[in-house]
């Protein structure tokens, strides 16, 4: 391949794709949830069947990206003929390719028609499970990089801002920040360099959608960074993604690699003065670092510890320098913004949040995986209609949402849309898509004591509210949990959580009371029922205690 | 900290040739050439200590000076990078690792029990190794295996729904003498 690339030579590779594209196509999922049940040794067996029925100039085996329903992996799917074979082991595969011609099999069959697939509208997750993500060829045939060059040779970058901004996308990181207004403000502050960086370190405990986001497209955010790049005027793009997803690394590094080689990264790109280079920074697991400044520290080679705003990343971030930080899904979603409009997008979703939200959906429900949904969606339809419902039969008592930073919704509230404000509403967040389903053997105070252990372990002992506020809360949840603490203790617990939330230097430290004082709000018998009555008497009770029995 | 009392023998001023570790050691090589690929910048310390956690298994006090004087950093903030992040450890590992996720989905799914039923049998706490040095067990905070939780990593390779029974068979076997 040539090293600059023109417009021709990328319709080509596309076309050439198409036209090899085989007439049936079996799609194996090799995301990290399927690969841990072997679905590596299911896509060797299924080559080898097709090999063995000889129909290899019929049948395609492709290896791609999450299928969503991790719960009944490995899956593999089967196209036209819309099957969708679920818990395969290697041994199904002759069996598998025997029904392609046919044959009848008892393999256990998945619906590709349940609620859980036909509720989903996918922008993000559209080439997911669809294209393979190691094959950058496989990403062009579905219009890959189209985006970025009608971007770079037909508009200015302030139109590109523009168009961001009439699409009304919000960062997908939790906050809800309007995306256009960021890159507007990157792009007018002044600097030489500037930089672009995509947070993909999820650490939110019960999120995966970044990492399967990565794992199943990582051209897409590719795409979504260069575009932003030419937006708002930088030339270096930094992925920042978590040491423990091991498969995302090396599948983001093969795909710089070979978008470095069909000249869609690095200097001049489809013939245009604009020049992008994208490095990979990998995390070292500590959750602050998925707050920007934090972030930024780490990337510069420093512990990951927040500093105040202003300034913020904006006008000086990294290296000190203005810079772009998005989140893994947000960039994900700019392609797509490109290719189909402004108007498209926003027609999608609500008034004040446009678009849709992956949300990983585990926990004690049915069905278990990700799913993408338009904003305003009933949390009702999700949980009941999409998972199933709680296993066995249970009752679901509340879903958990934002990780440590969000809080529980209690089952009165299924009926609640799904967007910023609403959740917000309720004490909780939209955080990056963690759904944690929880049903009547969860027990709400240990809920928030987890979540408190996790900020105590993870703040970064920069500012005392959270270092010395998250030990104190986690002491008092403890000693709730086991029935030495009384109703002084619950005050003091309350009165901690609003001082930490008010006084903490980052978000990790402002958000960490969250799951507390939302389990307190919805559950307070559950704390209450655990407190011993007050043996102590302390002065002014006792006062009020001898006047009492003295006027009897 | 032995770190403090050995930062005098490695001043700068010492000649670029001295650099090179006295113990022979070829991993000390692999880690230079690595360290040049980055062009010794300082902000790439962490993808040095990932790759001298890869080359050792842990970081002794030793390759922690050998990175600071080749980045030109002083030892204090090494060792503060090295300390801050939970993915670096300043401890041997076992021979085998049983790493348990504790992410919300694992634990609301009984990965608490599992974690318990390891360190009944081991008599070990999280973070730490046998003393026959066979198995060590860890916690992780999420490895975004949520859809097939409780997930646990055995020597590497992730597990899906694991029970408290499955996980004291894997250990047993790696205890067998």
């Amino acid at each position: 391949m040539d090293e600059t690339m023109i417009l021709n030579d990328l319709l080509q590779v596309k076309d050439h794709e198409l036209a090899a594209q085989k007439k049936i196509v079996l799609r194996c999922c090799l995301a990290a949830g399927c690969i841990s049940s072997n679905s590596k040794g299911v896509k060797e067996q299924l080559d080898k069947a097709v090999a063995d029925a000889g129909l290899q100039d019929e049948v395609e085996v492709r290896g791609v990206g999450c299928m969503k329903l991790c719960c009944d992996g490995p899956l593999v799917q089967a196209d036209p003929q819309n099957k969708l074979f679920i818990k395969v082991t290697p041994e199904n595969a002759p069996a598998i390719v025997s029904a392609l011609k046919g044959g009848k099999t008892n393999l256990e069959m998945g619906d590709p028609n349940a609620s859980f697939f036909t509720k989903q509208l996918s922008i993000v997750l559209a080439n997911s499970g669809i294209v393979d993500p190691e094959r950058i060829q496989s990403y062009i045939a579905a219009d890959g990089y189209l985006a970025l060059h009608e971007v770079l040779n037909e508009m200015a970058p302030k139109d590109v801002v523009e168009v961001m901004v009439k699409s009304g996308l919000r960062g997908r990181g939790g906050a809800g920040f309007p995306t256009g207004l960021k890159w507007g403000t990157v792009a007018k502050s002044s600097g030489a360099k500037k930089y672009v960086i995509c947070n993909a370190d999820e650490g939110d405990p019960g999120a995966f959608m970044d990492r399967s986001v990565l794992e199943s497209d990582p051209h897409s955010i590719l795409e979504g960074m260069a575009i932003a790049a030419y937006a708002v005027g930088a030339d270096q793009g930094y992925i920042y993604v978590r040491a423990e997803y091991p498969l995302a690394i090396s599948r983001l590094q093969l795909a710089i690699k070979q978008a470095k080689q069909m000249g869609l990264l690095g200097a001049g790109i489809f013939e245009s003065p604009f020049n992008f280079n994208i490095d990979i920074r990998i995390g070292a697991g500590a959750f602050v670092c998925g707050e920007e400044t934090a972030l930024m520290m780490s990337v510069e080679g420093k512990r990951g510890t927040p500093r105040p705003r202003p300034p913020f990343p904006a006008e000086s971030g990294l290296f000190g320098c203005p810079t772009l930080l998005n989140n893994v899904e947000t960039f994900a979603n700019v392609p797509a913004i490109y290719r189909q409009g402004a108007e498209w997008f926003a027609g999608i979703g609500t008034e004040k949040s446009k678009g849709t939200k992956v949300f990983a959906l585990a926990g004690k429900i049915k069905n278990t995986g990700l799913i993408e949904v338009p904003m305003g969606t009933p949390l009702r339809t999700i949980v009941e209609e999409m998972g199933g419902g709680a296993p066995d039969g249970g009752k679901i008592k509340a879903v958990q949402t934002g990780g440590p930073s969000g809080g529980c919704i209690p089952s009165q509230h299924l009926d609640t849309p799904v967007d910023y404000e609403s959740l917000g509403k309720l004490g909780s967040i939209m955080g990056s898509g963690g759904m944690i389903v929880m049903d009547e053997t969860t027990k709400m105070v240990d809920v928030a004591r987890f979540f408190m252990e996790f900020c105590m372990d993870e703040s970064c002992g920069k500012c005392i509210p959270c270092r010395a506020g998250t030990v104190q809360m986690h002491n008092l949840l403890d000693k709730i949990l086991k029935r030495k603490a009384t109703a002084r203790d619950l005050a003091t617990l309350e009165e901690l959580c609003d001082m930490v939330r008010n006084t903490s230097l980052c978000g990790l430290g402002q958000t960490a009371p969250n799951p507390t004082m939302s389990t307190l709000r919805f559950f307070r018998n559950e704390y209450e029922e655990l407190l011993q009555p007050d043996t102590f008497n302390p002065p002014t009770h006792g006062a009020a205690a001898r006047h009492e029995s003295a006027t009897k | 900290m032995s770190a403090i009392a050995t930062t005098a023998e490695i001043s700068p001023a010492k000649p670029v040739a001295n650099l090179k570790h006295p113990s022979g050691d070829k991993r000390f090589k692999i880690l230079e050439v690595h360290m040049k690929k980055n062009q010794f910048r300082q902000d790439a310390l962490i993808e040095v200590l990932h790759k001298a956690q890869e080359l050792f298994g842990f970081l002794e006090d030793d390759v922690l000076l050998f990175v600071a004087h080749h980045l030109k950093l002083p030892p204090s903030r090494v060792y503060g990078v090295a300390t801050f992040y939970h993915f670096f450890t300043l401890k041997p590992q076992g021979e085998h690792t049983c790493v348990v996720c504790m992410g919300t989905a694992c634990y609301v799914k009984g990965a608490d029990k599992v974690v318990a039923a390891v360190e009944a049998l081991a008599r070990i706490k999280p973070g730490e190794t046998t003393p026959d040095n066979k198995v060590s067990l860890l916690t992780a905070r999420c490895i975004g295996a949520c859809g097939i939780a409780p997930a646990v990593v055995y020597d590497g390779t992730v597990t899906p729904r694991q029970t408290p029974e499955a996980a004291v068979a894997q250990i047993n076997q790696w205890m067998k003498p």
